[in-house]
């Protein structure tokens, strides 16, 4: 029996070994997407249904599972990042003289661009978390102490050029995602001549459902979606805020 | 009858720098294979008292896998399943210009004009693409149960005459379908399922060592691939790797 530690440097720098951790951190990534997603859907059911949807992710598990869950996914994210930008280099040594004339037969656009949309997304994901997760905007930060995410949310996308990024970021989300998710299964070797196509056709699907689903929020919303209530909620927490309260007065519904 | 310009790779040694010449190709039959087309101009240059193209060759006849020309950007032509000895000149119209260049990765250094050392590939090969022990003249048939399925994939795999088009073809010269192929080919088959796991780590550890990209799952090897081998070895090999680690790894 090898040392552990020294299998795990083996798998690392092996050409292999860093393309499954690709593949597993990716898998992850692609299933945090659904979920993110699934939840972010709730948008459009009731400002309620998302407060609520984004005050549990915070208390779960005593306040430890969203912890878990960030540490868990920038995990990923830094070996994902990691293992792709040292292939991309190794990729690039082993063809020191180019093609003068370079043609392909048959890999798509998106498939040549992996490390273009890659590094894309990343700068989105820095300007996604400091724009929702810590809120360097005061507004909006006022907004999610008040636990009025959905509000949040809305008034975060009334910035044309805030959209416009949103857009663009998730288009080239698609475009990774739509070799990516095919690559994963090639990857961890469980593609074969029967499922190939199938796969293709999940890989294109699923790219497409997260393009569709992410861009609908920011669109729907810069369209007008929202945005009485989130106006209103906005003077409420702000007369809240002023009265040097901590949370916005309980108001029962009237049916 | 064919008028053609030629944008040929040269390049007198290894060391030295290299550049597209532009060559004509006057009165090329439509029945000449491209290589034939390459000894036509030679002929020319050599009759002007010029260097001829040096390009590799041998059996002309789609089997060796010594021919090693990337033709308008595409390793042995955009024609499917076939090397560029078969290629023929009834492909291209009058008054096209033809890109020529060798094989172009680290792990395959040029050595003079379009010729390019492969020797890569035969160390892969000696680090386990072998069976240790002789195996013996054909069985009778039937005599060692083969699955028809494995039989017909180790076939498939067998078919790699190593031309190396897969690395050339690759945006990252990576050679995984060479070394999926030559590990599947033997790994599918009772007499060298055996050593299995020592062969793909050996070949593996080879190609890495050898300066080969890695696979980004592009599928272009496939695509200019004579033998139209599969990408499918590939999947195969990762999931033998990952298993042939692990258990190198637990015993």
């Amino acid at each position: 029996m090898s040392s552990p530690i020294c299998s795990i440097c083996r798998f690392w720098h092996s050409s292999i070994g860093k393309k499954i951790v690709v593949a597993l951190t990716g898998a992850f990534l692609v299933l945090f997407l659904a979920g993110h997603l699934t939840g972010n859907m709730l948008i459009f059911q009731s400002s309620h249904d998302f407060n609520e949807y984004a005050h549990f992710l915070h208390t779960m598990a005593h306040g430890w599972g969203i912890w878990v869950f960030r540490i868990l996914l920038l995990g990923s994210l830094v070996l994902h990042v990691l293992a792709t930008i040292q292939l991309t280099i190794a990729n690039r040594k082993a063809r020191p003289v180019r093609y003068q004339k370079e043609a392909t037969m048959v890999a798509p656009k998106s498939s040549r661009i992996m490390i273009v949309s890659g590094l894309t997304i990343l700068s989105f994901v820095v300007f996604h978390i400091l724009h929702y997760t810590v809120r360097v905007d005061g507004d909006l930060r006022l907004l999610a102490d008040f636990g009025q995410n959905w509000a949040m949310t809305v008034a975060g996308f009334q910035n044309l050029l805030v959209v416009i990024f949103y857009v663009i970021a998730m288009a080239l989300l698609c475009s990774h995602l739509s070799h990516g998710v095919a690559a994963i299964f090639q990857t961890l070797g469980i593609r074969t001549k029967k499922s190939s196509q199938s796969i293709k056709a999940f890989s294109k699907a699923f790219s497409t459902v997260i393009f569709v689903g992410f861009i609908a929020i920011p669109i729907s919303i810069y369209f007008g979606f929202g945005r009485e209530e989130m106006e209103a909620t906005v003077k409420l927490v702000e007369e809240a805020h002023k009265a040097g309260l901590s949370s916005l007065p309980v108001v029962e519904k009237s049916h | 009858m064919l008028n053609l310009t030629l944008k040929v790779w040269r390049q007198k040694s290894a060391t030295s720098e290299g550049v597209l010449e532009t060559h004509d190709a006057k009165n090329i039959p439509l029945e000449a294979s491209f290589l034939e087309m390459l000894d036509i101009v030679n002929e020319r240059i050599l009759n002007d008292g010029g260097e001829p193209i040096y390009f590799d060759h041998d059996c002309r006849e789609g089997i060796c896998g010594m021919c090693s020309l990337t033709i308008n950007g595409i390793p042995h032509s955009k024609e499917r399943g076939i090397t560029a000895c078969q290629l023929h000149m009834r492909k291209f119209k009058d008054g096209e210009t033809i890109w020529i260049e060798p094989f172009r990765a680290k792990a395959f250094p040029l050595l003079r004009d379009l010729i390019v050392d492969r020797s890569a590939f035969d160390r892969i090969i000696a680090s386990g693409g072998f069976i240790d022990v002789r195996t013996g003249a054909a069985q009778d048939a039937n005599a060692l149960p083969v699955a028809k399925t494995r039989s017909d994939a180790a076939m498939d795999a067998a078919a790699c005459i190593g031309c190396g088009a897969c690395v050339a073809a690759c945006k990252n010269a990576s050679a995984m379908l060479f070394v999926s192929a030559k590990a599947a080919h033997l790994n599918l088959l009772p007499q060298g399922a055996p050593e299995k796991d020592k062969r793909v780590l050996g070949m593996v550890r080879q190609m890495d060592a050898e300066g080969f990209g890695n696979c980004t799952n592009l599928y272009e090897c496939e695509a200019v691939c004579p033998k139209e081998i599969s990408v499918d070895n590939i999947a195969r090999l990762n999931r033998d790797y990952a298993t042939a680690l692990a258990k190198e790894a637990a015993f």
